[in-house]
């Protein structure tokens, strides 16, 4: 192992801005040697360079190497390479990719000290955070997701090439609508592996079709028959929708089947990124500053690669007040930045205050506590644990009540002594996914009767649907071949509103009838 | 453990099937985007691309979501004087609170703005001609010319000397002494080799009958070798040249039109579409396309493109100037063994009535035997006149290089100049 000498006087690895794939490589080395010092447990890392167009092609595919085809890719791409050109919008610096080995983007316009900051935030920041926060380990298996993609790829060319685009195009379209809805919250998926999907998918079709043709059996069994209009079909409300669709959906073909586990898995793969935003984003922050930091503390770098990192870093943690023209929500960079810093500080110079809200923490092993943080908690939790007094007061966060029925928005709460806990409860509910997104669950199938399907919608502090909700609708008829009532319940169990989608019977045509009211 | 690699000269458009399909998708959006951009565009600036805009609903992908509205908390940042308990007025137009954290906020956000991107010049043509028959018309009109060109194909067994392909030639040969010697050269081979250990035998063992037979045999089988010719008459190839025609390069347009003062610049902008169209047409085929513009009345003038379209004139109409124009130009400008010649009326379908038939008369002696096509248009919603009838007698003699159609709208062009055109592919087909 190398020794970390202390220089002490600066032999700086590089002078200036340009850089080279030496360089990178000499970059990374040190970079990865202070890592493992501060017991930073990453994946092998891949670290690519590639160019601007290059790196709008990542971004159309979200982020990933390879995907199958479909027209929202290209809509994204046009959309990136238009503002691109016109120089409305700079491309990320980087993008990194949960996967075995850790596949991390670097764009080649950038110098060498963002090189360096964005090794330092995804091939070690990241990385690491992938390999050990609990989400990632239980619900993504980075090993097997490339060759997923490989093998969806693959069967949904296949499937456009028998079945043409525009069918194949219909079942996605329909499925990525309903993508938030295609997780498993509680249970952990099966791992995926595309050698053993292939060979599956085959029995699976087969298996498939045969129970949903069981359940939909249309030879009346005499005996049964008033015993099976008591039963309920789902016996259990199912919230996802996706799963709920290719098990039991009537009319499906095995392959459009396939087509919505392919977006299921994807929507899976994504699910833990979507939860730990601000960790996994304040956790690749702290790490790119302390490691960089610590490359100066050695005299690797210059001060003039120094000014430059701090600059960028700046900007990256730059959360603008409430009131500003360029506020856009909390910035998850400058609040996963500053909890990440704020524990590290309360376990190396607690104040009072700090060892009255967080008795284990301070005085702690900052290291250890840090990683444990890391490892064990998503946003909902992590906010609700350590979000401290301090980071509070300095992000001045305050907390309001917004209420339809009255007049004027309602101040709950500030950063101050009263307030504490109600802010820190409020930040914490905004980043749990169940209250982000609609609570709508499959309620029932009429079986025996005309097959429609009933979901209901519970609402949270009478918060409405927006007005996707009756195209969204019709998507999920596509896919599940029958009309479709979706019942918006407040918390008092009454149905406010009512959506449905409808095959106009009395005509024959194919038009769909689309109902919405008010109650 | 890190790897580095370089991707950069990987391919860049990987995005570009994506692309595809999102064209596909909003194929009628772009198709009238394209079909206004014609509209707006002078006549032979149509080698660009084109900004295509689309509705924002229209390419949104819809989620569910909470609406606006209800109970809710929010935490924000950058409090600057409330203190708890406070109340706030509501601000105006942002409607009550916008979303609940970042969660809500989607590409929706500016609810009227369009989705805007780019197409290629390419892109822009292709749906400008989409579904338009015009290969065949190529195909047809490519085989008529008189220009031929020499070119190499192959080689062959006959010829002249000087095109004797000489390497192709002692290739053949020696390949052919390979094949042929291939079976005499394995027995010399191993009759050298008995033989050698014959004669590197101890004396007494030597037999001589053996040892003469074997030189027998590798004397003969040498000089069986030795038969086979170095070069054999089919060896020789020749370089194969054929003569085949070429299609000439050069187009020329004539674009007539009556400018007398029935012709309304709406029936002149249906023109103005017509010409763009067959411009186009030309333009993709042949290197080098010229226009000619011939505005007429009761007299004919050579104009710009400009005059063309938008002077203002007024008066009778005789159409025959304007054919006797273009034939005394054809005959002084573009020699028809050098030059595609097309022609393309548009009139309202007036004219003076004894002139019609010498029009016709014009057109069928001195004009068609020079061009290629000629295409009439008359943009009128009312009955047909002299000219038409006269025309119409022509249409049966010369057949598919004359070609005539009536335009009543906009939204006709199209069809008809596609129907112009894939007259001729069914014939062909026939």
């Amino acid at each position: 192992m190398t020794q970390a000498k202390r220089a002490p006087k600066r032999q700086p690895i590089s002078e200036n801005s340009e850089w080279t794939f030496e360089l990178l490589e000499t970059y990374d080395k040190e970079i990865a040697r202070i890592a493992k010092e501060y017991r930073l447990d990453t994946y092998p890392n891949q670290i690519e360079v590639i160019t601007a167009e290059q790196m709008m092609d990542a971004y159309a595919s979200v982020g990933m190497p390879i995907s199958y085809h479909h027209w929202s890719y290209g809509k994204h791409f046009l959309q990136t390479q238009t503002h691109y050109q016109r120089g409305q919008m700079g491309l990320a610096y980087e993008i990194v990719i949960n996967s075995d080995p850790c596949i991390a983007y670097l764009m080649e316009e950038n110098t060498m000290c963002m090189q360096a900051l964005v090794i330092a935030h995804a091939c070690y920041g990241h990385n690491s955070f992938f390999k050990g926060n609990y989400l990632f380990r239980t619900w993504t298996d980075a090993s097997a997701i490339i060759d997923y993609l490989v093998f969806a790829r693959k069967y949904i060319k296949d499937c456009e090439e028998r079945h043409g685009v525009d069918a194949v195009e219909s079942i996605l379209d329909a499925a990525h609508a309903l993508m938030n809805y295609g997780v498993d919250r509680y249970k952990r998926p099966r791992p995926i592996s595309a050698e053993e999907e292939k060979q599956r998918q085959k029995n699976r079709e087969e298996i498939l079709q045969q129970q949903v043709n069981d359940l939909w059996r249309t030879i009346p069994t005499a005996e049964k028959s008033q015993e099976a209009k008591e039963k309920r079909f789902p016996a259990e409300p199912q919230e996802n929708l996706l799963y709920f669709l290719e098990k039991n959906a009537p009319l499906l073909k095995p392959w459009q089947r396939e087509l919505i586990r392919i977006v299921r898995k994807l929507a899976q793969y994504f699910y833990p990124q979507r939860q730990t935003q601000v960790m996994n984003e304040g956790w690749a922050t702290f790490w790119h500053y302390t490691l960089i930091n610590t490359l100066y503390d050695e005299g690797l770098v210059t001060d003039g690669f120094m000014m430059e990192f701090l600059n960028s870093h700046t900007n990256v943690v730059y959360q603008p007040s409430f009131d500003s023209p360029y506020f856009s929500g909390i910035n998850p960079y400058t609040l996963g930045f500053s909890m990440m810093s704020d524990i590290r500080r309360i376990c190396e110079h607690p104040t009072d205050e700090d060892r009255y809200w967080f008795p284990e923490l301070a005085g702690s092993d900052w290291l250890e506590s840090i990683h444990f943080a890391m490892q064990n908690f998503k946003d909902e939790s992590f906010v609700l644990q350590y979000l401290s007094p301090k980071v509070m007061r300095d992000m001045k966060l305050f907390s309001i009540m917004d209420d339809e029925r009255k007049m004027h928005i309602h101040i709950d709460a500030i950063h101050d002594e009263m307030g504490y806990r109600t802010v820190r409860e409020n930040l914490a509910r905004q980043y749990d996914l169940s209250y982000r997104e609609p609570n709508i669950q499959v309620y029932s199938v009429d079986v025996t009767g005309d097959r429609s399907m009933t979901l209901h919608h519970y609402r949270q502090s009478n918060v409405p649907l927006n007005d996707d909700t009756t195209e969204v609708i019709k998507h999920l008829r596509t896919l599940w071949g029958f009309d479709i009532y979706l019942h918006s319940i407040n918390e008092q169990g009454k149905t406010i509103k009512s959506y449905s989608c409808t095959r106009n019977s009395v005509d024959q045509s194919e038009q769909l009838e689309l109902n919405e009211h008010q109650i | 453990m890190s790897y580095i690699i370089d991707r950069r000269l990987n391919g860049k458009n990987k995005s570009m099937v994506n692309r595809q399909r999102f064209l596909r998708r909003y194929k009628s959006h772009i198709k009238k985007a394209v079909t206004e951009a014609v509209n707006k565009r002078s006549i032979t600036d149509m080698e660009r691309g084109e900004k295509i805009s689309i509705p924002t609903r229209d390419t949104n992908e819809p989620v569910f979501g909470h609406g606006q509205g209800g109970a809710r908390h929010r935490v924000l940042p950058g409090n600057k004087e409330f203190q708890a308990g406070d109340k706030i007025l509501r601000p105006k137009g942002q409607g009550s609170g916008g979303g609940a954290g970042e969660g809500n906020a989607s590409n929706q956000g500016m609810g009227e703005d369009d989705f805007s991107f780019y197409i290629s010049k390419e892109e822009f043509l292709d749906y400008v001609f989409e579904d338009l028959a015009l290969p065949n018309l190529v195909k047809k009109t490519l085989n008529e010319h008189d220009a031929m060109e020499y070119r190499r194909a192959g080689f062959t067994a006959t010829g002249t000397p000087n095109n004797l392909a000489v390497v192709k030639s002692m290739r053949s040969a020696q390949a052919r002494r390979i094949a042929l010697t291939a079976t005499s050269r394995r027995k010399l081979k191993e009759l050298t080799a008995q033989l050698q250990e014959e004669e590197s035998k101890d004396k007494d063992l030597i037999n001589p009958t053996k040892l003469a037979e074997l030189r027998d045999k590798i004397a003969k089988l040498e000089e069986k070798i030795k038969r086979v010719p170095f070069i054999d008459t089919f060896d020789i190839k020749y370089r194969n040249i054929i003569k085949e025609p070429v299609p000439s390069t050069k187009a020329v347009m004539f674009c007539v039109m009556d400018v007398s003062g029935s012709m309304t610049q709406q029936i002149k902008d249906m023109a103005k579409r017509f010409y763009i169209l067959l411009y186009l047409f030309l333009q993709r085929n042949y290197e080098k396309t010229e226009v000619v513009f011939i505005r007429h009345h009761t007299s004919a003038k050579e104009v710009t493109e400009e005059e063309f379209f938008y002077s203002r004139e007024t008066g009778g109409t005789i159409v025959s100037s304007a054919l006797e124009l273009m034939a005394d130009i054809i005959e002084a400008r573009y020699n028809p063994a050098e030059w595609n010649i097309y022609g393309a009326q548009a009139s309202d379908g007036d004219n003076w009535d004894d002139d019609s038939p010498q029009c016709a008369q014009l057109l069928r002696d001195r004009i068609m035997p020079l061009l290629q096509y000629f295409a009439y248009i008359e943009i009128t919603p009312n009955a047909h006149q002299a000219l038409w009838r006269a025309y119409e007698d022509l249409q049966g003699e010369l057949g598919d290089r004359f070609a005539m159609e009536q335009i009543t709208g906009a939204d006709e062009i199209f069809p008809v100049f596609r129907d112009l055109f894939s007259r001729k592919s069914l014939k062909e087909a026939v």
